[in-house]
């Protein structure tokens, strides 16, 4: 087999699991997106937060500790306790529960029937006052999140593929380990929006609100159910990304990742978001090895946008995305 | 003529019907200027068909509405089963047994005929999240109960033939069967029938009378229903509530009210003044 295909199957297999991941991020908007009509642009932010609540929950921080020795000239800081990594998890999770509720009933259930436009921006206001208050909440420093995932070269791939090969695979440990918890997830994910009492009902709200009240469904606990979620997707893509690059400002930003996942695969669509997020993983790490030496590089950058307009003028409504027909 | 005694009577043709199941004490609606609704109060018989007529405007619909709770009214109380009803969400009013189809059709177009029937038993499924997750047997178990009480109803309204299709290819007739049969899937106590039969051919709406007939027969389920078409609500109804601009001017069996003056002269279009 000659080198090329060899590093390029190398290429693919990374591109593969960091799919998963884009596919998991976009997740959390579809979710969002097709109980509500809400494009949550606060998506990434969420995944920040609940990022920096785990690590302040495990290391016993002080929250608002700053606030608190400013106003009172007090020196707290940590309650002294290191928590083990599941039972930070849990209260991480628990504390999305509790944000979900509060978005639900400080903003948008003010804002039911709005305009699609204003629930957007909502969700910007959203995004830089969650932002803030996690600063507030847990500090603005880089933080370093350790919950025991596995990290470094899979020596098992590496002696495997070096025996068929004679080249020896680098693959991240904690990619494998995140594509296998994020392949669950997904996989729950869809169970339970197909088989559950709530996932039903999460489905009679996304297709017709009147008719999901009709039949006794409360709208106010199926949304803040799905915010739920969403805030647990973004805990998960939290952990992964914050294993992996620490726990900072740039985390938000795998919410722009999400979007060119969310073009391709279709707005409402849960396996629009898998292949998706799979096409685009794939498809930006095989063009970086294969078309990026020619032009410099860093195609990582731009490649899922330009997949995604290309796309977007010739199928709109996305991969699986329900079919725009305009009425005239 | 029957004798409509409190504890109840039977009808003639064999039906028996009970005391007050529901009681409208003195409504009032208003949206802005506009009375939908002025001081209007009439009860609701356990087993009978009692239809809200009116023309265009009157404020059928938004009767409906608020026994549904859907609008909320400024004034006067709803009694439903002896007892005040505080204000309710249209969601805790539906989990009451009050179930209801829509003037417009509101149904689930994504999902298949079954899906959406299958919604309408959501309220009757007990097992939660967790339990689901714990005891997968008994949440399979009442799948399977509620799936058999589905495909009854799915053949008692004859839409057997189209389980598997998505709503949203249906054609108008069949949508108002379906979100008749997810209505029905919930076992309400009443049901409630915004123009039933608008749109529909006149073998469509002889159907539809007929299941209409045949579920407050057999299911002995309690029907309100709003109909415009005269003939209509007289072959199906028991007692007959006309309504014209907001107000009740009719209440009576369909022979009273139609010997009733007030309500020839709204149906004749009578100048109001
Ligand atoms: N949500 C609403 N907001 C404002 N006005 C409303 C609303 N719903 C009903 N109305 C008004 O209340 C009045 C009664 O309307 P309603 O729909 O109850 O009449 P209806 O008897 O059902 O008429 P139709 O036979 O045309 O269905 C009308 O003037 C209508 O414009
Ligand atoms: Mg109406």
């Amino acid at each position: 087999m000659s080198d090329q295909l060899v590093y390029a199957m190398e290429v693919f297999l990374n591109g593969l699991m960091a799919g998963v991941l884009y596919a998991l991020v976009a997740l959390g908007f579809v979710l969002i997106y097709k109980a509500s009509g809400i494009f949550n642009y606060a998506q990434g932010v969420m995944a920040l937060f609940s990022a920096a609540t785990l690590v302040g929950i495990m290391k016993g921080q002080v929250p608002f500790s700053h606030l608190i020795n400013a106003i009172f000239d007090t020196d707290v800081h940590h309650f002294g306790w290191h928590l083990p990594a599941l039972a930070g998890i849990l209260l991480a999770a628990a504390f999305m529960v509790l944000l979900a509720w509060m978005v639900q009933k400080f903003v948008f259930r003010h804002l039911v029937g709005q305009e699609p436009i204003i629930l957007f921006m909502a969700t910007i206001g959203l995004a830089y006052f969650l932002e803030g208050f996690s600063d507030l909440m847990w500090g603005s420093e880089i933080k370093k999140l350790d919950v025991g995932l596995p990290q470094g070269i899979n020596l098992w791939i590496d002696e495997t593929t070096f025996n068929i090969f004679d080249y020896g695979f680098f693959i991240d440990n904690l990619d494998i380990v995140a594509t296998v918890i994020a392949a669950i997830l997904v996989f729950a994910l869809v169970l339970f929006s197909q088989y559950t009492k709530q996932g039903r009902a999460m489905r009679a709200v996304a297709d017709d609100h009147q008719a999901a009240l009709s039949v006794g469904i409360n709208l106010n606990f199926i949304w803040v159910m799905v915010w739920s979620l969403a805030g647990f997707v973004a805990l998960v893509a939290g952990i992964m990304w914050g294993t992996k690059s620490g726990v900072q400002f740039s985390l938000s930003l795998i919410a722009l990742k999400a979007l060119p996942v969310l073009m391709l695969g279709g707005f409402t669509s849960i396996p629009g978001a898998i292949v998706g997020g799979l096409i685009i993983g794939v498809g930006e790490k095989l063009f970086e090895f294969a078309i990026g030496p020619m032009v410099g590089g860093a195609t990582e950058n731009w490649f899922a946008y330009v997949l995604a307009l290309i796309f977007l003028v010739f199928r709109p409504q996305g991969l699986f995305g329900e079919k725009i027909i305009e009425r005239v | 003529m029957n004798d409509m005694s409190a504890d109840g009577y039977v009808t003639e043709d064999g039906r028996k019907i009970g005391g007050t199941l529901m009681e409208m004490k003195n409504i009032t609606l208003r949206f802005g200027g506009v009375k939908a609704i002025t001081d209007i109060s009439f009860d609701i018989r356990e087993g009978e068909i009692r239809a809200i007529i009116g023309p265009n405007g009157a404020g059928k619909s938004s009767m409906l509405n608020v026994i549904s709770g859907f609008y909320v009214p400024q004034e006067g109380e709803v009694w439903y089963k002896g007892a005040r009803r505080p204000q309710m969400k249209p969601y805790e009013v539906a989990q009451q047994g009050i179930a209801r189809t829509f003037q417009n059709i509101a149904l689930f177009e994504g999902m298949t005929v079954l899906d959406n029937v299958m919604t309408g038993r959501l309220n009757k499924m007990k097992t939660g999240l967790l339990s689901q997750a714990i005891w997968k047997g008994k949440a399979e178990r009442e799948e399977v109960e509620n799936r058999e009480k589905v495909e009854k109803i799915i053949d008692f309204l004859e839409i057997q033939a189209i389980r598997k299709t998505p709503v949203a290819r249906l054609p108008y007739g069949l949508k108002k069967r379906v979100e008749l049969a997810r209505a029905l899937a919930a076992e309400p106590s009443i049901l409630l029938l915004d123009e039933p039969m608008a749109g529909m051919n006149v073998e469509e709406k002889e159907d539809m009378s007929r299941f209409i007939l045949d579920v407050n027969d057999e299911f002995g389920t309690t029907i309100c229903l709003i109909e415009h078409d005269m003939g209509v609500v007289m072959d199906l109804s028991d007692r007959v509530v006309v309504m014209d601009y907001g107000k009740k001017i009719g209440d009576g069996t369909p022979d009273e009210v139609r010997s009733n003056q007030a309500v020839i002269d709204a149906y004749l279009g009578v100048s109001h003044d």
